[in-house]
């Protein structure tokens, strides 16, 4: 049983606008490109050429269909897909670190950042279970779990220039679908979008608290709107000599 | 509390951080390699750089599992088995150069057309094309024909460019962006920025594509086009746009053909060409004076609706001829909806807003510029609509007509340079008349007369032998396809081995996956490459290919000439060739080897210039006979196309010139020092309406890339197209054989029409009612992707997507197989529900599937046991339908590969022990890869 803090100073985590996120994976392979090389053990691929590659990710894009319900207005609503890129969100009350029986698991006083200790970590795998989201993964090479660290070895990072330090997968998105910055503070950048856009809590019946937010995906297909308000285009003419006859008055006015 | 432990948050980073280019895919993003102890330790996007500004992909980020693939070749080699067994012996590069020269030198003195080399994805088609030409052989070709080639030909015969490496959408401005048919991969990093950029701001985007993945995922509207159909429904969107007048008269008179008057007298044998002056320029009619003028005269204002009569002929505006096609109800929403699977409303909806977009959300810039004609015009006017699109609408036999009708909507709607709309990046817009015509005249020890490729004006510039026979081996620039700008890789190897329209000695290729994903009828061309004759030779008797990873083409092929990495490498994204522009700058990039390799391997283009030495290819040898280059880098500093224009445009002469200068020794360290590229912007001012500025066309010509100013009006009207027609009705003297006439009445229409994909007409369309697509996901690159240790954990399966009406018609259910056959072929692979697709068409990744023993994976890897291609249900040819004729499967403009006129049933199967076909394996030349990975290069 490891306790949580108190408070934190910061509430450091991500806005991910769903609205943008293409699905494309960059995300995924910096951060394991970022986190394979430096903070704590690499992160391991067993049977990487073989008949069942499985690797440590501490980031990865899920897809999901989603079939609107018929309404008066869109009688037949056209199915969508949503990208929903998915890593630790950094709970306020993360289970993940209250269930670790070795104090591996922490959370940052200073940034809200959950992070393990790799050297007091046993491997037991309490946390992963207890993690509703399914956020933690535990390296089969090195026995003990992994996990985003928000890229606690960028952000503050003087040998980085200071524009990138944001976590790798911020730095890389090329739609620009995701957003760094202290979620406990109303005035930051990241509050504000959530509170333009409606951000959301993942699971919040979960009561975990998560700081990592998500913008959602705005209303689609809006031109399929059965709406006889709609302005539609009103014609000038319907054959090619009426055409001409509006064509040769328009150009006199040009 | 848990007293926290104390951890480094300011570690060392990298030793040095060296930018190059990504090869990753075609986009050519630049990255920061960050080294560690001399190895690879991370790779990150360069915030510098032109086309990424920081951002990278999911395949760019994996590059360092590419540089550790255990695919990579790792010596010359010359097969020892038979062809297709994977049996190869390890050699020097010296013996490898000379079983080369060996082959190729007897070829050259007596009949250069027998070498046929044609080059993949690589992106240095200005040197092997130089290389080609200077060994004399009429058949090279890159790999645009099967690629994407309607999308270039009809954009360049249209507007004097296309989409993506011509031009891209003002993303700074534009509010509504429409993409068609978009392959993931082109132009990705920069889509996606200006998707994300425009969606922050509140912009809508709309997808045009039966599949709803990647873009059309996140577009706000979503239109789940039948394949094939998007032609109507551009068309269609013109009927609306024309009949309530939304359409940019000014824009039309000042900037494209619209007024330009045609012969409009059938019986006359100019029936349908321009009238021109003595000068040979078109004529408009100016609306001032009411007398015929030159479209370049300075105050002309040319009039879009009167005619004129002269020795008795009625000539038309352009306008004119478009009011009668375009208006006719044949294009109606209605007469267009079912065939498209669109509603009318919709393409009503759409229509509006297009139009209340490009003229309600007109805006101006206040910046001054001066037309080609003259005039000065205080600010710019901006049209907030843009579109993209790519190999989706291309990869149809419909194709090119579908890319000019696109193109003519741009136009209508005054949208293309112009602030919010398309913009070109240098060197674009160059119009056809600024393009080279093809070149095929050769002769023994001779280089070739001309560049290969080029652009058509008429009949006179078919690729023909004086017996009107195809002078080329893939039968570009014939009557067949008469503007195939980017030749017909797709047909060389059955060409070759049918002996039509002639025999070859050696087959050349490079990085072109030949004998899997990238031919139709793969199982066909197998057997095509090792096909012997009655002497048990081999029918086509050599074939020497290099690439750098253990494709699947490596075990067809004789000489294995083992290509680097790109970190191994130099390289340069030329302007000569397919730069990294922007619309407000040109730019050019370097790879440079920011590894040595650690096998016995060359870059190929060095390898090139090793056998062109060896050859003493002209071009390449100076007047006393050394050669010229000695390598690659050498070439790239030193090699003028013209006096002071070289492959790289920054730093020349003493590194402070640009564009034009004498080579500079120090050339490619300056480029090093400035992130692996070279940026020169556009002066404000010169930036938009750049083909009619005179401030942007100064410009160009100050560059080194037109010599003197260029300036022209868009082609709505393609008068060469009409050319052929004309020869088609009996006119002229170069005449199509008999058999073509009808089709090329009916496919060359000077204005864009549709017509169904051909497939449609050479199948039963009831028995074959779904229609069947690939394409990548954006984390994986042709076959490339597959041996990359983290991407094939993203993408390692493609099951076939099937739309909800055939999941339920069939009663599939998960983890179900399904044959599917087409009028070639059959495949049984698993099956996937998906909803957000179009209920006629089913669909799969491409290139996920493998030859076992291919790309050092093991043999029971999930791409070589359940991965599965469509392209063996695909012919190079169409089904024969009693004519005693094979129709190819290619566009009849372009010859571009028409993979997606592809139509398939659908059965359920019971699941086979793997997804069929199955083929033996091939003898891995390489090993197999390691069974675990913990990369981390730094302590």
């Amino acid at each position: 049983m490891t306790t949580l803090p108190a408070s934190t100073n910061r509430k450091m985590g991500l806005v991910i606008d769903l609205d943008t996120c293409v699905g494309c994976h960059a995300c995924v392979v910096s951060c394991k490109g970022w986190n394979t090389e430096n903070y704590g053990a690499p992160l391991s691929d067993q049977d990487p050429y073989g008949a069942d590659p499985t690797g440590t990710f501490l980031n990865r894009v899920h897809s999901y269909e989603v079939q609107p319900l018929a309404t008066s207005a869109m009688p037949h609503p056209a199915a969508q897909l949503v990208h929903f890129p998915k890593s630790c969100l950094h709970c306020e009350d993360a289970p993940c670190v209250t269930v670790c029986p070795t104090g591996a698991s922490y959370k940052r006083v200073e940034d809200g950042i959950v992070l393990v200790n790799e050297t007091d970590c046993i491997g037991c795998g309490l946390c992963a279970w207890a993690c509703p989201y399914g956020a933690r993964e535990m390296d089969a090479a090195e026995g003990v779990m992994k996990k985003c660290t928000l890229c606690v070895d960028r952000i503050y990072n003087d040998n980085l220039p200071e524009e990138d330090r944001v976590p790798a997968c911020v730095r890389t998105c090329p739609a620009g679908a995701r957003h760094f910055g202290d979620l406990g503070d109303p005035d930051s950048d990241v509050s504000r979008l959530v509170a333009d856009r409606g951000g959301m809590d993942l699971m919040p019946e979960q009561g975990t608290k998560p700081v990592n937010k998500y913008l959602p995906p705005r209303p689609r297909d809006t031109l399929d709107e059965v709406d006889i308000l709609a302005p539609l285009l009103a014609p000038v003419a319907e054959e090619p000599k009426g055409f001409l006859g509006w064509l040769d008055r328009t150009l006199e006015r040009l | 509390m848990t007293k926290q432990p104390r951890i480094d948050t300011s570690p060392h980073v990298s030793d040095e951080v060296r930018r190059t280019t990504c090869y990753m895919c075609a986009c050519r993003c630049g990255i920061n390699v960050h080294m560690k102890g001399g190895k690879v330790a991370y790779i990150e996007g360069n915030r510098d750089h032109p086309v990424n500004q920081g951002v990278l992909c999911a395949k760019g980020s994996a590059g360092i599992m590419q540089v550790n693939a255990p695919s990579r070749l790792r010596a010359p080699m010359k097969r020892v088995g038979p062809r297709g067994s994977g049996e190869f012996e390890e050699i020097s590069w010296d013996e490898a150069l000379q079983i080369a020269c060996d082959w190729l030198e007897p070829i050259r003195k007596t009949d250069p057309s027998k070498l046929a080399f044609f080059t993949g994805r690589d992106q240095s088609q200005s040197f092997t094309g130089y290389w080609a030409q200077n060994f004399g052989t009429p058949n090279f070709a890159a790999h645009g024909g099967f690629c994407s080639v309607n999308m270039a030909a009809g954009g360049i015969y249209t507007m004097g460019g296309a989409f993506w490496e011509f031009g891209q959408p003002d993303w700074d401005h534009t509010k509504l962006f429409m993409l068609f048919g978009v392959a993931e991969d082109h132009d990705s990093n920069p889509i996606k920025m200006g998707i994300g950029k425009i969606k922050a701001r509140g912009a809508r985007v709309i997808g045009v594509n039966p599949i709803r993945t990647g873009y059309n995922a996140v577009a706000d509207d979503w239109v789940g086009i039948t394949p094939g159909t998007d032609g109507l429904f551009i068309l269609s969107l013109i009927h609306e746009l024309m009949r309530a007048g939304k359409i940019d008269l000014d824009y039309l008179a000042r900037y494209t053909n619209a007024p330009v008057l045609v012969n409009a007298d059938t019986n006359s044998p100019e029936h349908g060409l321009f009238l021109r002056d003595a000068d040979g320029k078109p004529l408009v009619k100016d609306r001032k004076t009411g007398k015929l003028m030159a479209f370049d005269t300075p105050g002309v204002r040319p009039d879009l609706s009167a005619t004129h009569e002269a020795d008795g002929i009625t000539h038309r505006p352009v306008m004119h001829l478009m009011a009668e096609r375009y208006l006719d109800p044949q294009y109606a929403p209605e007469a267009v909806a079912e065939r498209c699977g669109i509603t009318p409303d919709k393409i009503r909806r759409i229509a509006a807003e297009i139009a209340r977009v490009a003229f309600d959300e007109a805006f101006t810039l206040d910046h001054e510029w001066t037309d080609f004609r003259g005039e000065t015009h205080k600010t710019m006017t901006g049209r907030p609509v843009s579109f993209h699109a790519m190999r989706g609408i291309s990869a149809h036999s419909n194709g090119f007509q579908t890319a000019r009708a696109l193109h003519v909507l741009q136009i209508l709607l005054g949208t293309v340079e112009v602030p919010g709309g398309f913009r070109f990046k240098p060197p674009y817009p160059k119009p056809v008349n600024a393009h080279p015509t093809p070149h095929c005249k050769y002769a023994p020890g001779q280089p070739l007369d001309g560049p290969h490729l080029g652009f058509v004006r008429g009949p006179e510039d078919l690729a023909l032998k004086p017996d009107g026979s195809p002078a080329r081996i893939d039968k570009a620039f014939t009557w067949e396809n008469p503007m195939s700008a980017h030749g017909l890789m797709h047909m060389v190897i059955s060409n070759a081995h049918a002996g039509d329209p002639y025999k070859i000695d050696t087959l050349f290729m490079y990085m072109a996956n030949m004998s899997w994903n990238s031919s139709m009828n793969t199982r066909g061309v197998m057997e095509m490459l090792t096909d012997t004759d009655e002497n048990g030779e081999y029918v086509i008797p050599r074939i020497i290919y290099s690439d750098a990873y253990s494709s699947e083409m490596v075990a067809y092929a004789d000489l294995i000439l083992p290509d680097t990495t790109y970190l191994e490498r130099h390289d340069c994204i030329s302007l000569l060739d397919r730069p990294i522009c922007e619309a407000d700058a040109a730019a050019d990039a370097i790879r440079w080897p920011v590894i040595a390799p650690d096998r016995d391997v060359r870059g190929f283009q060095t390898v090139l210039v090793q056998l062109a030495n060896k050859l003493k290819l002209p071009g390449f040898t100076a007047e006393d006979g050394t050669p010229r280059y000695q390598d690659y880098a050498d070439y790239m500093v030193n090699h003028e196309r013209k006096p002071g224009i070289g492959p790289l445009a920054g730093f020349r002469g003493n590194g402070e010139d640009v564009g034009r200068g004498a080579p500079n020794p120090a050339q490619i360290d300056r480029y090093i020092e400035n992130g692996g590229f070279f940026v020169s912007h556009i002066p404000e001012g010169a930036n938009y309406y750049k083909p009619w500025n005179m401030a942007y066309q100064d410009w160009a010509v100050g560059m080194g890339i037109f010599d003197t100013p260029q300036p022209y009006i868009f082609d709505l009207y393609a008068e060469p197209m009409r050319k052929f027609q004309l020869a088609a009705e009996g006119h002229g003297d170069r005449q199509p054989p008999d058999h073509l006439r009808d089709r090329i009445k009916a496919t060359m229409d000077p204005l864009p029409i549709w017509y169904p994909p051909f497939e449609d007409a050479h199948v039963d369309t009831e028995e074959f009612p779904v229609h069947a697509l690939t394409q990548r996901p954006m984390a994986m690159y042709h076959s490339w992707g597959t041996q990359n240790a983290w991407l094939r954990q993203i993408h390692g399966h493609n099951p076939l997507y099937l739309p909800t009406k055939l999941w339920e018609k069939h009663d599939f259910s998960e983890g179900d197989w399904a044959r599917v056959t087409s009028a070639h072929g059959e495949i049984t692979v698993p099956v996937a529900h998906m909803a957000a697709l179009n209920e006629n068409t089913v669909w799969t990744w491409n290139a996920i599937g493998k030859r076992k023993g291919a790309w050092a994976l093991s043999e029971d890897a999930p791409e070589a046991t359940r991965g599965f291609l469509l392209n063996h249900l695909i012919h190079e040819l169409l089904p024969p339908r009693g004519d005693g004729l094979r129709w190819s499967n290619s566009d009849p403009v372009t010859g571009q590969a028409a993979w997606f006129d592809l139509r398939v049933k659908i059965e359920k199967a019971a699941a086979p022990a793997e997804a069929q076909p199955a083929f033996a394996p091939i003898k891995s030349p390489v090993g197999k890869g390691p069974d675990h990975l913990e990369w981390k290069v730094g302590k």
